[in-house]
C-alpha cells in the first residue's frame, strides 16, 4: 500500500474574529486563494495534477456557503482544473480533511489533493449554520445537550483543575505564543493575506496578546456561569448523578479564542512527488476518530489519538510532540493528565487560547505548526487532535521526513 | 496660502464651513483641501460642547466640482500605499463629521459631483437651492473611475443595493429636483439666502444628528445583500448585467459593484476600506488612465481652444444655411437650430427643403415624449429652420455649409451657384467626408474662406465634427469654424488636408479587416464577438451593412483611382475580393438594399446572411479572439500613426478624441495613440510585426512608432 505523505502547508495568520478584525474584511473565499496562490508558487504545482481540494467549513452558509472550495479554485488561476468539497465535523473539520485526503491516497485512487479548512468567525459567527444539535429543543432534550463552555466547566470540575490552574495554562500559552511568533517559527508557513492592490492586510497573528499576566487573566469574569449553568448541571447530571455542582472557571482569557483564518496542506502519494520532483515533509502514519459522552464533550483527543497511534502502529511514548486543539484550557490538561504526558510536549508554541480557533479551519492549522516544529526540533513523530462538538474527536500521526 | 475651508462660528453656536478654494473658480478634493478638512473637523471634534450644529457650503458659485483630477492621474501602480493610506485619512474626516454628534447641514448652494457630493451625503441633511442646471451624483465612472470618499458605502445603505446602482455605476445624474424625489436632498429653496435660514431653522428644531447606518437595528431599503430583495437581485444576475456593460473592458462599474456587495456585507467602517481598497486598484488601473487622459484632460485642451490660432478674435455664428436636405444636411439644420443658430436649408425644391423641418420635429417630439423639453422650446427650434429653394435666401447667413452627395462636379456647382448670393463676411465649409478640401476650394472665389466641416452621423447623436484645414484656408476661417462647432457644442477635431482626412481612413481599415477575415474563413460570429470584447460599439460587419457594402466600395475605388492618377502606391487589400464577390456575385449590398452580411427580417432581430459561410468556407485553424481584435485594433492604431506621420493629423489629442468620438474606436483604449502608449510602444512594435508576418504588409510598424518606441517616447 502507498504512503500518503504531505508535501507542504501554509496558512493565513488568524485575525481577530469581529468587525475591528484585520480579516473581517476579507471574503473567505479570498482567504483560500491566497493560499492556493501560495501553496501553488512554493511548489511550482501543475495545477492538473490536483485532484481535489477538501476543506473543513463549519458554517458553510452565506459567505462560506455553497462548496466554496470549488468556488474558489475557479477563481484562482491556474485551478480551474481542480474539484472542491467542503466538509463538516465541526472543531475537527480541518484535521478530517487532510486524513480523508490521506485515507483517499493510500487507497491509492489519488494521488494528489489539498486539504485545510477556512473559517471567517467575524462574518459567519457560531451557530451561523444552525443545526438541531442546539437550535431544536426535541433533540436537545433527548442527547442531553448542553452548550460546550459548560462542559468545560464540567471536564474542569471532574478533574478538580481549579481557576488558577487553567489561568496559569493559559498564560503559557500566552507565552509560547509570543516567544514564537518573535522569534519567527511561523515564518515557514505564514502567509501574508494582501488586497487587490497587493497591500498586506495581515502578515502576523493579530489575537495573541503578549502583555497577558495571572491578574489580567484573573480580573476576567467566567464566561459559563451564571443561571443557564444551573439549568445545565440538572441536565448534566442525568448522566453524572454524583454531580453536586459545576464550578464556572472558563474565562474568554483561558478559553480559545474567536478568530478567522485558513491553512492548507498538501498531501500526495510517494509517486507524485517523484514525478513532480517534490521532497516530502512528512508521512501520515495513522489517523483516529473517536465518538465519546456528548455531555462532556471534550474528552475525543484522547480515544481518538489512541486509535490514531494504534492505526499507525506507535506507542505513545514514542510521540515527541503533540498539538492538542485549546478549545478550552481543561482539554490539554485533561488529555496529558490522562494519557500521563508532560506538558513540555504539548503545543509548544502556544495555541487556540493564544492565537484563536477557526472552527473549520484549526485541525490543518496545527497540523501546519506541528510538522514545521518538529523540523524546527529536527523531531520525528507528532499528533494532532482536536476535541469536537457533539462528543467526538480526530487525531492524526504525523512522521516528519 | 490662504484655507480652502473657511470657518465660522455663529453667536447661535452654529459653525459654518465654506468651502472657497482660493485661486480656483471650483472647489476639488486638493490636497489642501484634504488637509483642510481634516483639521477642521479635528477642531470642531475638540471644541464640540460649544456647537450647536454645522452649515457646509461654499463660496463659488457651484458647491463642489469633485476629486482633484490632476493629482488622481498622476497616481500610479507604484502609489497604492500612499493612495491608499491619504484615501482613507480623507475618509476619517467625512466620518469625524457625520459622527459629531451634532446636526450636519450641507447647505448646496449649486453643483455637487463626485467628491462634492460624497461631502453631502456625509451631511445628516441636504438643503439645494432649485437652480438650472444644478447637477448631484457620481460622474466618476464615466471617466473610468469609482467614488472613493465614502460615496459607494454611503449610497448603497440610503437607496438601497440595487436602486443605487445606476447613479454610481451608470454615472446617472440627478437635478435638485430629481434628487428630492428619492430623498437625496431633503429640501428644496428658491434662494441662497433662504437656504441658509432654512439650514439654520433645521439645526435649531434640535433634530437627530445620527445617520441612519449608524442608527441600531438599521436596515438598507431592499435589505442586506443576504436577504430579501437584495439577495434576489443578486441572484437574479446583478453581475451579469454589468459585464454585459462593460464587456470587460471597464474595471470601474465592475469594481462599483463589488465594493456596494461587499460593503454591504460588513459593517460601515470596514465598509469604507473595502471601497477604498477597489478605489486604489481603479484609479491607478490603465483604463482610468486613458479615459482621464483623453476625455478630461485632453477634451479639455480642446475645449479651451487649443487647436485655433490665438489672434484671431472670438466670432458667433447667427446664421448658416446648410446646401442639400440629405440626411446629413437636415442633421446639421437640426444641431445649429437647437443651439440657437438659424437655419437656412437650401434644396432643388421646397418640398424637399422641408424635410428637414419634419426630421427636427421627430427628434424634438421624442424629446419632449421623454420630458426633455416642451412644446416652446420645440417650436422655438423648428422656427429657427427655414427649407427654400431659392439662393436668395442666403442673404444674411454667415456661414453655407455644404452637404450635396459626395460628387466633385455636384460640389463645385453648387458653391458656384451660391456664392455670389453671400455677404461678404460669410465663408464656405463643406461636409464632405473623404473628397480633398484644396481641390473643392478651387470652385470658390475665395479658397481663403474655404473649409471642410465633416459632420458626423446621425448628427444630433455625434458629438464630433472633423475640421478640415485645406491648402489655402485663411487663420481667420479657420478660428471662425471652430467656434462655430463648440458654439453649437460639439468636440472639433483639426486636421490637415488629405483623402479620407483621419476618421474616414482610419474607420477604412476596421471594416476591410473585419472583411478581409471573412474571406479567409474566419467564423463571422467571431470577428464580430472579438469587436464586441474588445468595446467596439458595432461590429465590422454589421456597421459595413449599414453604411453600405456599396458606398464602401466605391470609396475605395475613387481613392484608388485618385492615387492611380497621382502615381503613388496603394497597397492592395484582402478585403477587396470579398467586397467583389459581395456585391458583384451575391449582389449583398448592405442593411438598406435588403441585406449584407447579414439578413435584416421584418419585426426580427437581424441575423447572418445564411449562404455567408458557404460562400466562405470556414477555415480549419481558427485564429484565437485575441488575434482577432488585435487585427481590428492594430489596423485602426497603425493607420493613425500614418496619418500622423504624413502631417494630416496635427495633434495626437484629436487622433484620441476623434477615433472615439467619431469611428467608434473603444472608448477605455482612450483613443488610438493612447492605445498604443496603454500596450506599450515596444510591444506594440513587437506585435505590429508579428501581425505583419501573419496578414500582410498593412500590419508593418510605421517609422515613426518603431522611433518613438526606440527613445522611449509616448503619444
Amino acid at each position: 500500500m502507498t504512503d500518503a505523505f504531505i508535501y507542504d502547508t501554509v496558512r493565513v495568520p488568524r485575525g481577530r474574529g469581529n468587525f475591528k478584525g484585520a480579516l473581517h474584511e476579507v471574503k473567505p473565499i479570498d482567504l483560500i486563494t491566497t493560499l492556493l496562490r501560495a501553496i501553488g508558487q512554493r511548489n511550482a504545482l501543475p495545477f492538473d495534477k490536483v485532484e481535489d481540494l477538501i476543506m473543513g467549513i463549519s458554517a458553510a452558509v452565506g459567505d462560506q456557503g455553497s462548496t466554496l472550495p470549488r468556488i474558489a479554485a475557479l477563481c484562482q488561476p491556474g485551478f480551474e482544473s481542480v474539484p472542491g468539497m467542503a466538509i463538516q465535523r465541526f472543531c475537527g473539520a480541518g484535521l478530517e480533511a487532510i486524513n480523508i485526503a490521506a485515507e483517499k491516497i493510500r487507497s491509492g485512487w489519488r494521488q494528489l489533493i489539498l486539504a485545510g479548512g477556512v473559517e471567517s468567525m467575524s462574518r459567519l459567527p457560531l451557530g451561523a449554520s444552525g443545526g438541531a444539535w442546539i437550535y431544536d429543543p426535541a433533540t436537545s432534550l433527548k442527547i442531553a445537550y448542553v452548550p460546550q463552555g459548560f462542559s468545560a466547566d464540567l471536564l474542569a470540575t471532574l478533574c478538580g483543575f481549579d481557576r488558577e490552574r487553567l489561568d496559569s495554562y493559559a498564560l503559557h500559552s500566552q507565552q509560547l505564543a509570543t516567544q514564537a511568533c518573535e522569534q519567527g517559527f511561523f515564518a515557514k508557513s505564514l502567509i501574508a493575506v494582501r488586497d487587490q492592490n497587493d497591500c498586506v492586510i495581515l502578515d502576523d497573528e493579530e489575537y495573541i496578546r503578549p502583555g497577558t499576566t495571572m491578574q489580567t487573566l484573573g480580573s476576567l469574569k467566567p464566561a459559563f456561569g451564571g443561571v443557564a449553568a444551573a439549568a445545565n448541571l440538572q441536565v448534566a447530571r442525568q448522566r453524572y448523578p454524583s454531580l453536586d455542582e459545576v464550578t464556572p472557571v472558563h474565562t474568554a482569557g483561558n478559553s480559545s479564542g474567536i478568530v478567522d483564518g485558513a491553512a492548507l496542506a498538501l498531501v500526495g502519494s510517494e509517486a507524485i512527488g517523484k514525478t513532480l520532483g517534490l521532497r516530502p515533509r512528512a508521512r501520515i502514519l495513522g489517523v483516529g476518530l473517536s465518538a465519546v459522552d456528548p455531555t462532556v464533550m471534550l474528552t475525543g483527543p484522547v480515544s481518538a489519538t489512541q486509535k490514531a497511534l494504534e492505526c499507525a502502529g506507535l506507542r505513545l511514548d514514542e510521540v515527541d510532540l503533540f498539538e492538542v486543539n485549546e478549545a478550552f484550557a481543561v482539554v490539554p490538561l485533561y488529555f496529558a493528565k490522562e494519557l500521563k504526558l508532560p506538558l513540555e510536549k504539548i503545543n509548544v508554541n502556544g495555541g487556540a487560547i493564544a492565537m484563536g480557533h477557526p472552527i473549520g479551519a484549526t485541525g490543518a492549522i496545527l497540523m501546519s505548526m506541528l510538522l514545521d516544529e518538529l523540523e524546527r526540533r529536527h523531531l520525528r513523530y507528532g499528533v494532532a487532535t482536536l476535541c469536537t462538538a457533539g462528543g467526538m474527536g480526530v487525531a492524526s500521526v504525523i512522521e516528519r521526513i | 496660502m490662504k484655507s480652502p475651508i473657511n470657518l465660522q462660528k455663529g453667536d447661535d453656536g452654529i459653525v459654518t464651513l465654506t468651502f472657497d478654494a482660493p485661486e480656483q473658480s471650483v472647489n476639488t478634493l486638493s490636497d489642501a483641501m484634504r488637509e483642510s478638512l481634516a483639521a477642521v473637523t479635528e477642531e470642531l471634534e475638540s471644541t464640540k460642547d460649544e456647537i450647536t450644529g454645522v452649515i457646509v457650503t461654499s463660496a463659488k458659485y457651484s458647491f463642489f466640482a469633485g476629486g482633484d483630477l490632476n493629482r488622481l492621474h498622476r497616481m500610479q501602480p507604484a502609489d497604492v500605499s500612499a493612495l491608499f493610506e491619504a484615501t482613507e485619512r480623507g475618509k476619517l474626516a467625512l466620518r469625524r463629521l457625520e459622527k459629531l454628534g451634532k446636526p450636519v447641514v450641507a447647505a448646496l448652494n449649486g453643483t455637487a459631483l463626485g467628491g462634492g457630493f460624497e461631502i453631502a451625503l456625509a451631511c445628516r441633511y441636504r438643503i439645494a437651492v432649485k437652480r438650472p442646471k444644478v447637477q448631484f451624483g457620481f460622474p466618476e465612472a464615466g471617466l473610468g473611475l469609482m467614488p472613493g470618499a465614502g460615496g459607494v458605502a454611503r449610497l448603497t445603505r440610503f437607496l438601497g443595493l440595487a436602486a443605487s446602482q445606476p447613479y454610481l455605476q451608470d454615472s446617472k445624474l440627478l437635478s435638485p429636483a430629481e434628487a428630492f424625489k428619492i430623498g437625496l436632498i431633503d429640501e428644496l429653496v428658491d434662494t441662497p439666502e433662504q437656504m441658509i435660514t432654512r439650514a439654520r431653522s433645521w439645526i435649531q428644531s434640535n433634530p437627530d444628528p445620527t445617520q441612519p447606518w449608524d442608527r441600531p437595528g438599521f436596515v438598507p431599503p431592499g435589505g442586506w445583500p443576504n436577504e430579501g430583495g437584495a439577495k434576489r437581485w443578486l441572484a437574479e444576475g446583478a453581475a451579469a448585467r454589468v459585464r454585459a456593460k462593460t464587456r470587460g473592458c471597464y474595471p470601474a462599474p465592475e469594481a462599483i459593484l463589488c465594493a456596494s456587495v461587499e460593503g454591504l456585507q460588513v459593517d460601515f467602517e470596514t465598509s469604507c476600506r473595502i471601497e477604498t481598497r477597489h478605489f486604489v486598484k481603479v484609479v491607478t488601473g490603465g483604463v482610468a488612465k486613458n479615459i482621464v487622459g483623453t476625455f478630461w484632460f485632453q477634451s479639455n485642451e480642446v475645449k479651451s481652444g487649443a487647436q485655433r490660432p490665438a489672434d484671431v478674435p472670438k466670432s458667433k455664428i447667427n446664421s448658416i444655411c446648410v446646401l442639400g436636405s440629405g440626411m446629413m444636411g437636415r442633421g446639421i439644420a437640426y444641431a445649429a437650430a437647437s443651439r440657437g443658430v438659424q437655419a437656412v436649408v437650401k434644396d432643388v425644391s421646397l418640398a424637399v427643403a422641408e424635410k428637414a423641418v419634419a426630421d427636427a420635429n421627430a427628434i424634438l417630439t421624442k424629446r419632449i415624449e421623454k420630458g426633455e423639453i416642451d412644446a416652446a422650446r420645440r417650436a422655438d427650434i423648428l422656427d429657427r429652420i427655414k427649407p427654400t429653394d431659392r439662393y436668395e435666401d442666403l442673404a444674411s447667413v454667415d456661414l453655407v455649409i455644404e452637404a450635396v452627395p459626395e460628387n466633385r462636379d455636384l460640389k463645385d456647382r453648387v458653391t458656384r451657384e451660391a456664392e455670389p448670393y453671400l455677404p461678404n463676411h460669410a465663408f464656405l465649409a463643406s461636409n464632405t467626408s473623404t473628397l480633398p478640401i484644396s481641390g473643392l476650394a478651387q470652385a470658390s472665389r475665395h479658397p481663403d474662406r474655404f473649409i471642410g466641416l465633416h459632420f458626423f452621423s446621425p448628427v444630433h447623436r455625434m458629438q464630433l465634427v472633423e475640421v478640415i484645414k485645406g491648402r489655402d484656408t485663411s487663420p481667420q476661417t479657420l478660428a471662425r469654424a471652430l467656434d462655430f462647432v463648440m458654439q453649437i457644442g460639439k468636440t472639433p477635431i483639426l486636421v490637415n488636408d488629405n483623402r479620407g482626412f483621419f476618421t474616414s481612413r482610419v474607420f477604412a481599415t476596421y471594416t476591410r479587416e473585419g472583411v478581409a477575415m471573412v474571406g479567409e474563413g474566419q467564423e463571422p460570429a467571431s470577428i464580430e464577438a472579438a469587436a464586441f470584447f474588445g468595446g467596439f460599439p458595432v461590429g465590422p460587419l454589421a456597421v459595413l451593412d449599414e453604411i453600405s457594402l456599396s458606398l464602401s466600395y466605391n470609396n475605395r475605388q475613387e481613392t484608388l483611382k485618385a492615387f492611380a492618377a497621382e502615381g503613388k502606391p496603394l497597397l492592395a487589400h484582402p478585403a477587396d475580393a470579398v467586397m467583389e464577390r459581395m456585391l458583384h456575385e451575391f449582389d449583398r449590398k448592405g442593411r438598406a438594399a435588403g441585406g449584407g452580411f447579414y439578413d435584416y427580417p421584418a419585426g426580427h432581430a437581424k441575423h447572418f446572411w445564411p449562404e455567408l459561410r458557404s460562400a466562405f468556407a470556414r477555415a480549419e485553424t481558427q485564429m484565437p479572439q485575441q488575434e482577432v481584435q488585435d487585427r481590428l485594433l492594430f489596423s485602426m492604431a497603425l493607420e493613425a500613426v500614418r496619418i500622423f506621420e504624413e502631417g494630416v493629423l496635427i495633434a495626437v489629442r484629436d487622433g484620441n478624441i476623434g477615433s472615439v468620438l467619431g469611428i467608434g474606436f473603444p472608448r477605455w483604449t482612450g483613443g488610438v495613440f493612447q492605445f498604443l502608449n496603454w500596450y506599450g510602444l515596444a510591444k506594440a512594435v513587437r506585435r505590429a510585426e508579428w501581425l505583419a508576418e501573419r496578414h500582410g504588409a498593412r500590419f508593418a510598424p510605421p517609422e515613426l512608432l518603431r522611433d518613438m518606441a526606440r527613445r522611449g517616447e509616448l503619444f
